[in-house]
């Protein structure tokens, strides 16, 4: 028997690339793949000079195919841009005309990288998937079920977007860098003499020119010809006093501190988006603060869904830091209320929640 | 780190099978120019021996490439390629705002250098195939160009250049073919062409040559300026190993009823073991080393993947700048969805195919497609 075929998906960025060359390096039979997203030529109002860090740029690509060549395996760049326009462009925008402030990291997880990948993956003969991401998968060994732990390099972490995964994905996925720390891997890129060692990590949301995601709207909405309904309209306290006017309620985020244009004698914060009444509330940074939300569409990971109440640390975004918090089954298995030990601030709708116990991921879902 | 040779190169066998996308050079276009490479490397307009022996040479692969084609020495020009071939001929001819007729189911190359023009694109009917009427009524008192080409690059489909020529010819309208995909599989008829373009390296030449047609007293005006090479039609110092190559590859005897016999073994093979298949293009007169097969339900790309990995090569779509696959918009104009597109292959037969390897890619297109089949969630 051969060796049993892995895919590793190749972004040209330095994490994929050691995952390339390490397994290369034990012997693995791996076929390097990059997925191709977005087409950069489209929406050509956004083009601009420094277009670095955007994703499926001829240049990450041109890196990809390189370090494949150097590792010495087979490589194709794969084509899922009618897949991601469809789960994550066209909801990320709905999202934004509807006051939700989307993840679309997280859509594209559980809907391209863990799902069509997997599918091309197999398609061509791999068994399983290797990924860059910083995140741990284990194997219950009573129970046989599919566990997913945080990475070793807690700044690196990216359990928080992961929280889509579901059993058989797990069961099809490895992620070889969960148990180092950063500077490991770029000591590693040297040492595999991969010429990616020095670059940039990717930060913003990809398909996103320079972080504009209000310009990206805008474009968008015009290729498509979705028409784009005045969203101007009030800034208000919870009150409902009237502080002054904004151009499109789809440029303000919950807990969104700058850009208000309305002087008052405190800071005051986005508290939330009125798509209906085309209102943004601001208040106070206390008002921010929230103890209880429901959590729907739960996708339940290291543990079956939970049938009783049950202590856990929930993470609301990316950079929170895991909050003591006690979570409520209520009715059925997709929807949690999670009330915090202390309130939290700026839970924001449509974003995820991720519910943890130590290192362990229970499971997760979106903030209703 | 030196760059590594692929694993899979020592475990498996290539079996080529993308001879419309490029061909192996031939061994007798080898030994014909390697002599050039080594000791003729005049430049064929010096008036020394060296400059001498460079143009006789050179002529010579001119007067090969005529016979090849039917024509006159005089009315070959030596380009790059197919590319150069098909700009030269339609930017050469048309003037700015010209009107010009073509198809949609063409060639890039053509394609874009039609798209600064007023252009009308018959699309022909369920297999591509352009009709003398369809042709008639898109000519207008103001077209300059007619532009049909030979054989389609993706489905092999043949279209009646002479007869649409005398069509364009009969309203004095010059007729251009992009012949790239059938010179060398099929008869070359140019009675009624004036203008034809053919590539060296889809007719086992190397990359970097080809020729344009063009029939004597067609004015054509230079794409590419400086000397007055190839009568001015075409500066440059002439690519005398290149056309030296084209010249012997024009020469080379072919044999088309093996290449039908191995392509309808091939296509039969597949349509027997593979349900839900069909060819696309299917009862149209097709070149004989062509077929395009559409697997319902299956994602082409993990196919081409999937056959890449076990040794065979074949295609789906159209690479685009980063290497990903787009569905063909030839597929798309013939009617396809890009589903549709997206599931079909494309398996072009050439020199160095045998029935062995063509049972050999029978049983592995017969597995991949039963695998991806079952790995759908729409194919049931």
């Amino acid at each position: 028997m051969p060796e049993p075929m892995i895919a590793v998906a190749m972004s040209g960025g330095v994490d994929s690339s050691v995952v390339a060359g390490l397994m290369k390096r034990e012997g693995r039979n791996i076929v390097g793949m990059t997925m191709q997203l977005w087409n950069q030529r489209r929406l050509p109002e956004l083009a601009s000079d420094k277009a670095t860090g955007r994703c499926c740029s001829i240049d990450d690509v041109y890196d990809a195919r390189y370090v494949a060549q150097l590792v010495g395996i087979p490589y194709y760049v794969v084509n899922f841009e009618d897949q991601f326009e469809r789960a994550v462009v066209r909801p990320f925008v709905d999202d934004y005309l509807h006051g939700r402030t989307p993840i679309p990291c997280t859509l594209c997880n559980n809907f391209i990288k863990f799902d069509t990948f997997i599918e091309m993956a197999e398609g061509v003969g791999a068994e399983k998937v290797a990924t860059g991401h910083y995140a741990r998968i284990t194997q219950n060994a009573e129970t046989g079920r599919w566990e997913l732990r945080r990475a070793a390099d807690a700044s690196k972490d990216q359990t928080y977007f992961l929280f889509g995964l579901t059993q058989p994905q797990l069961a099809r996925t490895l992620f070889p860098l969960g148990g180092m720390v950063k500077s490991e891997v770029r000591e590693l890129a040297k040492s595999l003499e991969l010429p990616v060692a020095d670059k940039g990590d990717s930060q913003e949301i990809c398909f996103v020119p320079n972080g504009d995601y209000k310009a990206f709207i805008e474009a968008y909405c015009k290729e498509q010809e979705i028409p784009l309904a005045d969203m101007g309209g009030k800034i208000v306290t919870r009150e409902g006093r009237v502080l002054g006017e904004h151009a499109g309620y789809h440029s303000y985020t919950v807990g969104q501190r700058r850009g208000l244009g309305v002087a008052a004698g405190e800071p005051l914060y986005v508290i939330a988006t009125e798509p209906e009444t085309r209102r943004v509330v601001v208040g106070r940074g206390d008002e921010l603060q929230t103890a209880e939300f429901t959590v729907r569409e739960v996708n339940w990971i290291s543990i079956p869904a939970i049938q009783a109440p049950r202590r856990a640390q929930v993470r609301i975004r990316n950079r929170h830091i895991p909050a003591e918090a006690t979570l409520f089954p209520v009715g059925d298995d997709t929807r949690v209320r999670v009330l915090f030990d202390d309130p939290q601030r700026a839970v924001t709708p449509g974003q995820g929640a991720v519910f943890y116990d130590g290192d362990l991921v229970l499971g997760g879902g979106w903030i209703d | 780190m030196a760059i590594a040779k692929l694993e899979v190169e020592k475990a498996v066998e290539r079996c080529y099978f993308d001879h419309n996308a490029t061909s192996p050079v031939a061994p007798a276009v080898i030994d014909a120019m390697l002599p050039v490479l080594r000791d003729g490397f005049g430049n064929a307009s010096s008036i020394h021996q060296p400059g001498q022996q460079a143009k006789q040479v050179l002529e010579k692969a001119r007067r090969q490439v005529a016979s090849f084609l039917g024509c006159s020495p005089k009315e070959i020009v030596f380009t790059s390629g197919g590319t150069e071939s098909d700009n030269l001929a339609i930017l050469g001819v048309a003037g700015p705002g010209a009107h010009v007729v073509t198809t949609a189911m063409e060639h890039p190359a053509v394609l874009a250098a039609c798209r600064d023009f007023d252009a009308t694109y018959l699309r022909g009917d369920s297999r591509g195939r352009v009709s003398v009427d369809e042709l008639r009524a898109a000519l207008r008192p103001d077209t300059a160009l007619v532009s049909v080409m030979h054989a389609n690059n993706e489905t092999g489909v043949v279209q009646d250049i002479a007869a649409l020529g005398a069509v364009a010819r009969a309203a004095g309208v010059p007729f251009h073919s992009d012949g790239v995909q059938g010179a060398g599989r099929i008869p070359v008829d140019l009675s009624q062409v004036d203008l034809y373009s053919i590539s060296g390296h889809k007719l086992n030449a190397p990359k970097g040559i080809g020729a344009l047609y063009v029939r004597q007293g067609v004015t054509l005006q230079a794409r590419q300026v400086g000397g007055r090479h190839e009568q001015g039609r075409r500066a440059g110092t002439e690519n005398v190993p290149g056309a030296v190559a084209l010249g012997a590859a024009a020469a080379m005897a072919r044999d088309w009823a093996g290449l039908a016999a191995l392509t309808q073994r091939l296509e039969a093979g597949i349509l027997a073991r593979v349900p839900d298949a069909v060819v696309n293009g299917a009862g149209a007169v097709r070149v004989p080393n062509t077929t395009n097969i559409r697997f319902a339900g299956i994602e082409g790309e993990a196919m081409v993947i999937a056959l890449d990995l076990r040794g065979f090569a074949v295609s789906s779509g159209a690479a685009c700048s980063s290497g990903a696959v787009e569905p063909s918009h030839v597929l798309l104009a013939l009617g396809l969805t890009r589903e549709e597109a997206k599931s079909s292959i494309r398996f072009s037969l050439g020199l160095g195919n045998t029935e062995a390897q063509v049972d050999a890619l029978i049983d592995a297109v017969a597995a991949s497609a039963a695998h991806l089949r079952r790995l759908s969630p729409v194919y049931a």
